[in-house]
């Protein structure tokens, strides 16, 4: 058991370094100077509080997504649909944020919940879908985020405003943009969402770790049969699992909405916080955890990949080449762990 | 011997994290010295130490378009001061909105002295950072942002767009257009409004068949609504579309090799595209409506250089000024009858004979007067 611990922290430690280390090469063989590279990267996501705040603004959405694949991947269930639930969020947060007029204390609430609703209603579709049909969650979450992206384009250009490709801002009673953080990271987009954000990976933890809704749902995740023959509603499970994994994805939506734009954009394709989202949950070992740790380094690694090209001169494509490549090596970790296994097992 | 082997593994990760942290610590020390630099060609006030950088859209400084000709209009301005890439000025790639805020605050940090934002897309972020960082100037092309550090460039793309739109009624055999913009917005509502104006001024039975790819990026569902539109008879499609634009282009060029008597046009937009349409011995690129952003670049940054910074102005390229004007590369295509016949076209414009529309209402109006 002991041993188990310290193997998921170790696994996810040596593929961040791999990657970082497959990284260089290429910048190597490019003739570029890798040191100087990650030096900028580096100083691009914690050289200074703007960036640490930039980060931290970046890192608040992964935590959510990931937090809803993570809470989807528990019970067995794949949630690609991650970022249609985002979007819907971000949307339902500024319609109420631009649209309601209250005092702080119920408007930003009310938009966050809406935000929340929206999200736990599109995962509901696909989970009652699972449970009632046994279609398989991955093609309808997958279908569902572009029904998601266009019709939320079609709301914004035709219900919120008219004809224009973006939406009012919110009213500041809605807004989680706060000046104290701003003025303390010199102006960085860094907003009160992160609270809101751990809050909700506590709560998670304490959800499937501590409750007995938590043990169910681990407990289909493991083995439907055996938990049907136990007694439990692997329906009614399954349903709950999307619900609050959209839940959970509709927050990060508000996060945007909310926090770092105050608006809504009419967009040409997905925003990947709901994709990138997997590659959060699997780096964080499905753990609430792991989650913040693993989201605080893809928000570094994208907010600081920016400063590459200007600092180091490293060109933007190769700094995307380096990224999926760290992430690649992220999302391999089983084979990491493959390799580990072996390694050790010569070793006896 | 289990425990020896993971010791051995610890050593290696935990030794190869000096090496890591030794090297951040001797890179360190060379940035901060850079920074000290800086701080120096800040203080000395010669204009030798002017710099400037610019911020794309998601659309990507090789565009073949706005982003393109942007950088091209700061890299002749670098030539002319002695400046080289990443000493005097720069550019930063915007891959999706979140970038904007990001990169413009991150210039303003490098103590850019002139900022340019290269699209409308960027004002929400030019506005804040602009509030935020009072002593840094900032310009924003194709758009209006209201601040005294911000300079507004902004072209007469429908008197441009007008003069395609004469040139391809002159040109039509099938008297059908298509017109593929990139987002249903304002800005490319000028160019479709001067483009329909143009035509139907030539003649008024001309249809133009309008569609939005929704995006600047997406060539593929551009090449597909080309597709579409040369299928349905259109012989001449005029592109608004930025770097989505180039999937017209690639269709146009499809469908020439595959029948080289196929009389099909495509008009560029922004910059001269007479390259992009290059096929074996043809060309299809009949003319382009250009955009000079690469000579409003140069004269901001000179401006800025020489302390007579535009601040809070809107600076406006017209034809008057040949801050648009239409190509005659394709001399083959572009006749010297469509010349004169443009030409004459112009001369109604810059005399204030003529007001072009500039949005669908007037251009409703102006139909009706036809």
């Amino acid at each position: 058991m002991m041993q188990n611990k310290w193997f998921n922290i170790l696994v996810p430690v040596i593929s961040v370094f791999i990657g970082l280390l497959a990284g260089a090469l290429i910048m190597l063989s490019f003739g570029y100077n890798p040191i100087q590279g990650y030096i900028a990267l580096f100083k691009g996501a914690f050289g200074d509080l703007y960036f640490f705040g930039e980060t931290i603004r970046q890192t608040t959405p992964y935590i959510l997504t990931g937090l809803a694949i993570a809470f989807a991947f528990r019970v067995g269930l794949f949630n690609i649909g991650a970022e249609g639930q985002v979007i819907v969020g971000w949307l339902a947060a500024v319609w109420i944020g631009s649209t309601v007029d209250a005092p702080i204390y119920i408007h930003l609430p009310l938009a966050l919940l809406a935000a929340a609703i929206a999200g736990a209603l599109w995962g509901f579709i696909p989970g009652l879908l699972k449970a009632g049909l046994g279609v398989h969650e991955v093609i309808v979450t997958i279908m569902l985020n572009y029904v998601a992206l266009y019709s939320s384009n079609a709301i914004i250009r035709n219900v919120l405003t008219e004809n224009a490709d973006k939406t009012d801002m919110i009213a500041p009673t809605a807004s989680l943009a706060s000046e104290w953080l701003e003025n303390l990271t010199y102006f960085s987009r860094m907003h009160y969402g992160i609270f809101i954000a751990l809050v909700a990976a506590l709560v998670m933890w304490f959800m499937i770790e501590r409750t007995k809704l938590g043990f169910e749902l681990k407990s289909v995740g493991y083995n439907k049969h055996a938990s049907k023959y136990a007694g439990m509603s692997v329906k009614r499970n399954i349903i709950l699992a999307m619900l609050i994994s959209g839940l959970f994805a509709g927050l990060a939506g508000s996060m945007e909405g909310l926090g770092t734009y105050g608006n809504m954009t009419v967009s040409s394709g997905f925003s990947n916080i709901g994709f990138d989202g997997i590659a959060v949950a699997l780096l964080g070992a499905n753990n609430a955890f792991g989650v913040v740790l693993a989201a605080f380094l893809f928000g570094a690694l994208k907010v600081g990949a920016l400063n590459m090209p200007t600092q180091a001169g490293v060109p933007n494509e190769l700094v995307d080449i380096i990224i999926a490549l760290i992430i690649f090596f992220v999302a391999s970790s089983y084979l990491i762990r493959w390799i580990i296994l072996r390694f050790k097992r010569e070793g006896k | 011997m289990k425990n020896k082997k993971l010791i051995l593994l610890l050593t290696i990760f935990i030794s190869f994290g000096l090496v890591l942290a030794a090297c951040g610590g001797s890179g360190d020390k060379k940035e901060s010295n850079n920074g000290d630099n800086d701080g120096k060609s800040a203080e000395s006030d010669t204009s030798a130490d002017y710099s400037a950088a610019m911020v794309t859209d998601e659309g990507g400084v090789d565009d073949k378009s706005f982003n393109q000709s942007s950088w091209e209009g700061l890299q002749a301005w670098g030539k002319e001061h002695g400046l080289s890439k990443g000493k005097g000025f720069d550019y930063a790639q915007s891959n999706d909105e979140s970038d904007y805020l990001s990169n413009l605050t991150r210039l303003a940090r490098d103590d850019y002295d002139l900022i340019f934002a290269v699209g409308y897309l960027l004002q929400d972020a030019v506005m804040k950072v602009a509030e935020q960082n009072p002593d840094t100037n900032f310009a924003i092309v194709d758009t209006v942002v209201e601040a005294p550090n911000v300079a507004s460039i902004t072209f007469a793309e429908h008197e441009g767009s007008f003069l395609a739109g004469v040139a391809a009624a002159e040109q039509t055999k099938t008297d059908k257009l298509g017109f593929v913009g990139g987002m249903d917005s304002d800005l490319i509502n000028k160019f479709e409004v001067g483009f329909v104006a143009g035509a139907k001024s030539v003649n008024p039975d001309i249809k133009v068949d309008i569609q939005y790819v929704g995006d600047f990026s997406s060539a593929d569902d551009a090449k597909l609504i080309a597709t579409r539109m040369y299928n349905d008879g259109a012989d001449i499609i005029y592109h608004a579309a930025g770097a989505a634009g180039n999937g017209v282009f690639n269709q146009a060029k499809d469908m020439k090799k595959k029948n080289p008597e196929n009389e099909i046009w495509v008009i560029g937009v922004d910059r001269d595209q007479h390259e992009e349409g290059k096929i074996g011995d043809h060309n299809v690129t009949f003319t382009s409506m250009v955009k000079r952003v690469d000579l409003s670049v140069h004269e901001v940054s000179n401006l800025g250089m020489s302390g007579e910074f535009p601040g809070g102005e809107i600076l406006e390229f017209s034809l008057k000024d040949d801050g648009v004007y239409l190509a005659d590369t394709n001399e083959e295509a572009f006749t010297e009858e469509i010349k004169s016949a443009v030409d004459e076209w112009k001369e109604k414009i810059t005399n204030n004979e003529l007001d072009v529309p500039q949005t669908r209402k007037e251009l409703k109006k102006f139909e009706e007067s036809l």
